[in-house]
């Protein structure tokens, strides 16, 4: 072991680290902050920004300590007048060619550069010069582009193109001129974005944000005739709360509820109900198709980027999908039938918004078979971040607010609608009630821990009723990809197969609060959030989808039973060959 | 496939047919015409020539000559070059219908056509190559067979030993005792850095892992250099035999040659060069008997400046974006997909065969203490033999400038001279003999770069000069890092700014402090190197960044937005002439009066200055 070990100097420190360790990380284990802006811990390590420069003794030039790693006897210093001058005017060569509408960016004060253009006291830009100059992008309902904000740290492209293997922005012309766009500089609605939004997650500026939907919100929550419900996905409430600098992984379940209530909604409900049905219909149609052996492996259905991803690379494994809508599709169509009806309401007037982590879902609620009756299921999506900013323009202090409770009748939710967010989730919801269908039993054993944790693919075989089933659990497309190319060479012999669009499953999706690259690459961010929800799983009195009261009456009532003709109309979809490039 | 045997007899009866190249008394009635296809020639219509005098001699029934295509002599100012071997007679600007004349008059009747004779500058009229100034002073190593031989001809290339270092090397020597030599020679690389070749090759054979790669920077970006292009299209086997012996010493099987696809005749006769050596055994399976394997492929790079770097050219052969990788790691141990991969460049590599077979002690008897062998130079800009050369380290600006380059046209001064292109810097005159080599010209604030030599006349503006290298460096800027893509941007601003008359001193200080930290803080060579146009200027030329900055004044007249032309009263006499050349009529007075600018008009073209009989017009 002693053999892997490096020693070296660094700002005057002796300290020892493993081989193959980054100066940037050494420094980190040394207590040493080295300001970086381009680097993004295991997604983009190139060394564009130049922000990480050290000086290395006996070396030419800088070194990138964000990429190059420690050697013997290696000394390093991190702010010598040499690299603080150099710091300091890459910061504003970079600032100079940026738009410094701060107080009208969505970003400020969660902006990777101006961290450091405070912490570098800029004051005034010394090398003020010509202004590259970019229309905006915001055709596409999910995402807005504005590289008047870019900074080309290509943070944006490394998660499209290597995390997600998507490709749709990199990096066109060159010098000054150069810019991240899409094939033949369209817009993103017309290229093969699959409105994920990992893109903004990477992103250090206000360069890349979610198209914003909360001034219709405001409108119909003021409007005495609409009755407006909002409907709260399961990661949304694990997430919510480090909007209100609440630590990561805080569960604002019943803050949250009470501040959409204070906002005005005339009911909360919870999406967790309407994934509670999505696992109904799903191990309904899963137990079907296994046992006629019919277009297996069954793959989920409740990823939208996943979905629009398979119709635009693999249409021709869409029969692997199952039908079955996301649960806030499933859920929205509910409550402009089954409750709307109830509650005599008229289902024109209801206004159903869905907080989600999930941008995405932006473009799902638009698409044309998201509809029933002429009426949308889902009249509008907000993020999470969205929601945290109609808190604040309410005047709403969050951490103050009382724990409330989900309006009934559609409140109701069990364990295994809440372990949706996370990566595996869906699969193990889907298993409890699989194989107390297929046995006819209520089993004990719940806790499916093969398809939990980060890993991108994770592969088990379970036993149910005496049969083996083999599944697997990805999540982020590029995952996604590697399963799928399995599915079309034959070489899979997986029966069930759940697929998220984003590394980590929606606790990581598009629309959650931003995290800098010094936390993402502190802190497992993913793992605090989906933790989170295992806690509401563990706590929640019931566990099982099938046994949730709610479920039982509306069967009862209305639906008659999964896979139904009425549960077909409303809870299930249709997919398309869907044209990679509309150009 | 041929045998060794069946080489070594090609070789022979091929060497024999053509001593009438380079031995003027060869006992022969043949006779060859060489007629020159560089690309410049080319341009200049000498495939026309070609064809002319094929034509001819087949309608007169000449059976004892033979037209041959060749690559480039080197003086393109003089082209399209002809030349009569074995008597040498060296005719210039040859245009078609001169064909006619010189089969007739010399082909037939035995009498020197005098009006196409090539003129030194003084004047006189040489009769054969070796008499001209511009070639006494050269030592020709890596453009040895330019112009010699027919360069798709593989035949022609074997029997001036083409391929027998190949041999050699395979058959009798360790790919290590191959390295000792190529180290003891002394050889850099002449892309540019000037790094120890066999240093590199130590290095990436040092490297582990089962597979490597060789690869050839034919990416030649610098603008007014043209050597390696000249080399692939006059010598192509002379690159493919280097990097054939570089696989064998560093244990490749693969090869690359990445080459700009602007080089439409330079990729043609390396593909032929190929297929030819592929035909005869020389690249593929077994050469030579022995298992050593070799293939060579071609790889267009689109004309990115930045893919001469060799970690872009690198990306690019991958088929990525062309964009530098941060180094270390270096190549020698994470190249191509990530194996070892050795990287030289054209005219690198066409220096490997002649140190085998010559030996490393001859090859390091030539050149500097610290810098061996001959470097090529493009010789432009303001100088009489525009073309390219070849000198031993060693010599000196001066005796390129005034002895080969035949000096400054128009009787002006020598100002500066630019070697590296945009990465290098200028030379002054009080540096004009100071000895040419990496070390040197690294001391005076230059470097040599791949061998593009600018020479500027005292009419030359070095705002402008600094000005013009930045505008290169930032149009081929890749926009990865930060100081190149827009650092060089804001200098060429501040540079602009001068030029107008826009600057200030406190410009000149924002200029050098950015110049500063964008070289050291920039990815790749071309950013850290970038900024040197500049410095070189500031260091030598201040005061003329001065006068720009405050007095608002060009002297060199080069900035129009400062010049301001003028009419001496005393010395005008009222003749009008430039009052008729004025293209604005900017020019106002009548009759035998003194004429007067109109500087609201005047757009400072100069025709007035040239058009006064009387120099009474001036800045």
């Amino acid at each position: 072991m002693e053999n892997d070990l490096v020693s070296l100097t660094i700002d005057g420190q002796k300290i020892k680290t493993k081989k193959g360790t980054t100066i940037l990380q050494a420094a980190k284990q040394a207590g040493i902050d080295i300001p970086t802006l381009c680097f993004l811990k295991d997604i983009n390590e190139v060394g564009d920004c130049r922000m990480c420069i050290v000086e290395v003794e006996g070396r030419r030039g800088f070194a990138t300590s964000c990429i190059q790693t420690v050697e013997e006897g290696m000394v390093v210093h991190t702010h010598t007048p040499n690299v603080l001058e150099a710091r300091h005017i890459i910061l504003d060569l970079i600032i100079s060619n940026h738009s410094k509408d701060c107080l009208t960016c969505t970003r400020s004060g969660n902006c990777e550069l101006q961290d450091l253009a405070t912490k570098f006291n800029v004051l005034q830009v010394e090398f003020e010069g010509e202004r590259t100059e970019h229309k905006i992008d915001d055709l596409s309902p999910s995402i807005v582009r504005d590289f008047n904000k870019c900074i080309l740290c290509r943070r944006c492209v490394a998660a499209c193109k290597n995390v997600q293997k998507i490709g749709a922005i990199d990096c066109i012309n060159r010098g000054f001129e150069s810019c991240i766009s899409t094939v033949g500089d369209h817009s993103l609605n017309d290229v093969n974005c699959t409105n994920c939004g990992q893109c903004i997650e990477a992103c250090p500026t206000g360069a890349l944000h979610e198209k914003e939907t909360i001034d219709d919100v405001w409108i119909k929550l003021k409007d005495p005739d609409t009755y407006v419900i909002a409907q709260t996905a399961p990661a949304v409430r694990v997430a919510l709360g480090e909007e209100f600098e609440m630590p990561i992984g805080t569960n604002v379940t019943g803050k949250m509820v009470t501040s959409l209530k204070r906002l005005g909604f005339d009911k909360v409900f919870d999406t967790n109900t309407g994934a509670d049905f999505t696992i109904m219909e799903e191990a309904n149609e899963f137990i079907e198709r296994f046992q006629e052996n019919d277009n297996l492996p069954m793959i989920t259905s409740c990823s939208p980027g996943w979905v629009k991803y398979i119709e635009m690379n693999y249409p021709e494994l869409l029969p692997h999908l199952s039908t079955c809508k996301s649960p806030h599709q499933m859920f929205g169509a509910l409550l402009k039938t089954y409750y709307a009806k109830k509650e005599g309401i008229d289902p024109e007037k209801i206004y159903v918004v869905s907080i989600m982590p999930c941008i995405a879902k932006k473009f799902e609620r638009q698409r044309a078979e998201m509809k029933n009756d002429g009426l949308y299921d889902v009249d509008n999506v907000i993020t999470t971040r969205e929601l945290s900013r109609m808190i604040k323009q309410a005047n709403i202090e969050f951490t103050k607010l009382e724990d409330g409770e989900f309006d009934s009748p559609m409140g109701e939710a069990t364990g295994a609608g809440a372990i949706f967010g996370t990566t595996g989730g869906v699969m193990e919801a889907a298993l409890r009630t699989a194989q107390d269908t297929l046995t006819g039993e209520n089993l004990e054993k719940i806790e499916f821990t093969q398809v939990r944790g980060g890993d991108g693919i994770k592969k088990a075989t379970v036993n149910i009723a005496g049969k083996d089933i083999k599944v697997v659990a990805a999540s982020g497309l590029a995952n996604a990809k590697e399963i799928l190319e399995e599915i079309k060479s034959g070489k899979a012999d997986y029966q069930f197969v759940e697929i998220m669009a984003c590394p980590g499953g929606c606790v990581m999706g598009g629309g959650q609060p931003i995290k800098s690259s010094k936390i993402r690459s502190e802190i497992d961010v993913r793992k605090l959030r989906a933790d989170a929800l295992y806690s509401i799983d563990e706590k929640s009195t019931i566990r099982k989808s099938h046994e949730n009261p709610v479920l039982k009456k509306i069967y009862k009532e209305y639906l008659e039973k999964p896979g139904s003709e009425l549960a077909e109309k409303l809870l299930h979809t249709i997919y398309q060959k869907r044209e990679k490039y509309n150009i | 496939m041929k045998t060794i045997k069946e080489l070594h007899q090609i070789k022979e009866e091929k060497r024999r047919e053509l001593d009438l190249r380079v031995n003027t008394k060869a006992d022969t009635r043949e006779k060859h015409i060489l007629v020159c296809h560089g690309t410049g020639c080319t341009s200049s219509k000498s495939p026309e020539i070609l064809e002319g005098f094929r034509r001819i001699l087949k309608e007169k029934n000449i059976d004892n000559v033979k037209v041959i295509k060749t690559g480039c002599f080197g003086l393109c100012a003089k082209g399209p070059i002809v030349i009569i071997r074995p008597e040498d007679t060296f005719y210039a600007m040859v245009k078609p219908e001169d064909c006619e004349e010189i089969i007739q008059t010399h082909i037939i009747e035995g009498n020197i056509v005098e009006r196409l004779l090539a003129k030194d500058i003084d004047g006189t009229k040489v009769n054969s190559l070796d008499d001209l100034n511009f070639y006494k002073k050269q030592k020709r190593i890596a453009l040895k067979n330019c112009g010699v031989i027919n360069p798709e001809d593989i035949d022609e290339y074997l029997a001036f030993d083409g391929y027998q270092a190949l041999e050699k090397v395979l058959t009798e020597m360790s790919p290590k005792e191959v390295i000792e030599e190529i180290k003891n020679s002394g050889l850099r690389g002449r892309g540019g850095a000037g790094f120890p070749t066999g240093k590199k090759w130590e290095l990436t054979r040092a490297s582990e892992g089962k597979q490597k790669y060789v690869v050839c920077n034919a990416d030649e970006g610098d603008p007014g250099a043209f050597m390696d292009r000249s080399i692939l299209e006059g010598d192509p086997h002379s690159v493919l035999e280097a990097m054939a012996i570089a696989a064998y010493c560093i244990g490749a099987n693969k090869g690359f040659i990445y080459v700009r696809a602007e080089y439409p005749i330079a990729v043609k006769r390396l593909q032929i060069a190929i297929n030819q050596a592929r035909d005869y055994g020389l690249l593929g399976n077994h050469i030579f008997d022995t298992n050593f394997n070799f293939d060579i492929e071609i790889r267009l790079g689109a004309g990115a400046f930045v893919c001469g770097e060799e970690t872009a050219l690198l990306e690019s052969i991958e088929g990525k974006r062309g964009q530098p990788r941060v180094k270390p790691p270096y190549p020698a141990t994470a190249g191509l997909w990530g194996k070892p991969t050795l990287i030289n460049n054209v005219e690198t590599y066409a220096n490997i065969a002649q140190i085998i077979l010559k030996g490393s002690k001859w090859y390091s008897s030539i050149g500097t203490e610290n810098s061996k062998g001959t470097k090529v130079f493009a010789l432009g800009g303001n100088v009489n033999n525009i073309g390219l050369v070849e000198v031993p380290m060693g010599t000196t600006l001066r005796e390129i400038v005034y002895d080969i380059g035949g000096g400054i046209p128009n009787g002006r001064d020598f100002k500066a001279a630019q070697t590296g292109g945009p990465s290098g810097g200028c030379i002054p005159k009080e540096h004009l003999d100071t000895p040419i080599d990496y070390e040197s010209l690294k001391e005076i604030g230059s470097m040599m770069g791949s061998g593009g030599l600018i020479v500027m006349d005292d009419t030359k503006c070095m705002v402008s000069l600094a000005k013009f290298y930045l505008e290169f460096t930032v149009s081929e800027s890749c926009g990865k890092c930060t100081p190149c893509r827009i650092g060089t941007k804001r200098m060429l601003e501040i540079l602009e700014k001068l030029c107008n008359g826009e600057g200030s001193e406190l410009d000149i200080y924002k200029l050098e402090k950015l110049a500063v930290n964008i070289q050291k803080a920039s990815i790749c060579g071309l950013g850290q190197s970038a900024p040197n146009p500049v410095i070189s200027t500031l260091k030598y030329f201040r005061e003329e960044f001065r006068q720009h900055a405050i007095a608002k004044e060009c002297k060199a007249l080069e900035c129009k937005a400062m010049s301001k032309i003028t009419i001496n009263e005393e010395k005008c006499k009222g003749c009008g002439l430039c009052q008729k050349h004025c293209p604005v009529n900017a020019i106002e007075g009548e009759g035998r009066n003194p004429r007067v600018i109109n500087q609201d008009k005047c757009i400072k073209c100069g025709t007035c200055l040239t058009s006064c009989p009387f120099k009474a017009i001036g800045n």
